[in-house]
């Protein structure tokens, strides 16, 4: 009975969190461009009021895929936020950004074609990394279970510095986020018209929006669980280093141009290779 | 409740226009006016778009296409006419390849006077705009029921 509360406690929260960090991320950059901004709920507004427009069908798979790539995300979010296994949820993680990808092809559209290249390009850059990341923390700790990981008796930071600095430079990805917001970008909203959601309207659309601000938690739960460890002070901390590792991004996606697909995919296995791989190759020598 | 006034996303489409009031819209979205306050974002795409913001007139080049943008957009929409040109074709009406204001080819709701219309009239274009919308996004929800 506890556990199907704290399902729906999570489907129904982690979204309303994700949608408050995008308004949050809207000032901030509007701020740092010299401008008002919109009201820290515009996205939530922005949902809304695309839940009320008319969805154009281009065909029914096209439109299938989003809901499917909804499902696996919520899968993964649950499974991360209550502790489970983070290989499982990574990889359904996977399965929903591939069932994105695929919703884009369907369409036909040159745009979202081009679209779902570049978003299948991206995964190329940035999936090692994640692998990486789980196969540290399981080094670290011996477990790929989330909740025996942030019960260790140190933070995972402590013996995966590198690991963590290869994640910070993907998350960039996941958050779609400057430089590396090829597929479909935030703030250009004239990027080869909106790569992959270019076909969708309406209700289709809010549900990308909402799979993204689903996708925001995960990759912020990555980060957390780099910080968490047995004692409950070190929660606040990790929460903490979530606040900034967003900042961080924010910051990032304002003071850089978009690279290109050749640089992205380059420059990530570069730090891939080097970051994470050595990190594990020295750890292997001290367990 | 209705958030199509909340969030209106603008198509921005040139017709033959000098560039004066293109530059006034985009002006909106500078610093000084930041019209993204309101919420206004300008997509560069048909699909996503509540509001086609058209300046310049009609010719025989581009009347196909301002026709099939406006096909393409998701009801409920609403049109603004930006500029004399797009008004009535002002200044370029006497052209051979002219054909006139926007209103020739598909239904306008508002018209932005002005050669070239300074910001400050087109953000109240887009408000004026917005009523109708909300009006339309009622109409079409009684529909449905």
């Amino acid at each position: 009975m506890k556990l199907v509360l704290n399902i729906i406690v999570i489907i129904v929260l982690a979204p309303l969190a994700g949608g408050l960090l995008t308004g949050v991320d809207r000032v901030i950059s509007a701020r740092m461009q010299g401008r008002k901004g919109p009201s820290v709920l515009q996205p939530f507004y922005d949902v809304l009021k695309l839940f009320q427009k008319e969805s154009i069908e281009v065909n029914t798979m096209h439109r299938f895929f989003v809901y499917i790539s909804l499902i696996f995300v919520i899968f993964t979010t649950v499974i991360m936020l209550l502790g489970g296994d983070i290989l499982l949820a990574l990889f359904a993680l996977t399965l929903g950004s591939i069932f994105f990808v695929l919703g884009g092809y369907a369409s036909n559209s040159p745009y979202s074609t081009i679209g779902s290249e570049r978003e299948l390009l991206q995964m190329m850059a940035f999936e090692p990394m994640i692998l990486l990341t789980a196969i540290g923390l399981y080094y670290g700790d011996k477990s790929f279970f989330i909740k025996d990981i942030i019960a260790a008796n140190v933070p995972s930071i402590v013996y995966l510095p590198g690991v963590f600095l290869g994640l910070l430079y993907i998350l960039t990805f996941k958050l779609r986020k400057s430089p590396f917001d090829l597929s479909m970008s935030h703030h250009g909203h004239q990027e080869i018209v909106q790569g992959i959601t270019t076909e969708y309207s309406g209700k289709d659309l809010a549900i990308i929006q909402i799979t993204h601000w689903y996708e925001t938690i995960i990759a912020l739960a990555l980060v957390y669980l780099f910080f968490a460890f047995k004692s409950p002070f070190s929660h606040i901390i990790a929460i903490f280093a979530c606040i900034i590792a967003y900042l961080l991004e924010i910051v990032v996606d304002n003071a850089f141009a978009r690279v290109k697909w050749q640089h992205a995919l380059k420059s990530t296995w570069v730090v891939t290779g080097v970051l994470a791989s050595v990190n594990l190759v020295i750890l292997s020598f001290f367990r | 409740m209705n958030f199509s006034k909340k969030s209106p996303w603008i198509l921005h489409y040139d017709g033959s226009s000098c560039n004066g009031c293109d530059i006034e819209v985009l002006a909106c979205l500078t610093p000084l006016y930041d019209v993204e306050r309101f919420g206004v974002i300008n997509t560069g795409n048909p699909k996503h778009a509540d509001i086609l913001l058209i300046t310049g007139s009609i010719n025989e080049q581009n009347k196909s296409v301002v026709k099939q943008l406006y096909e393409q957009m998701a009801d409920p929409k609403v049109v603004v006419a930006v500029g004399i040109c797009a008004a009535t074709g002002g200044i370029f009406s006497e052209c051979y390849n002219v054909l006139g204001g926007v209103d020739r080819i598909i239904p306008v709701d508002v018209y932005v006077p002005g050669c070239a219309a300074r910001p400050e009239a087109i953000i109240d274009g887009v408000v004026k705009a917005l009523d109708i919308l909300a009006e339309r996004q009622k109409y079409a929800r009684k529909k449905d029921k």
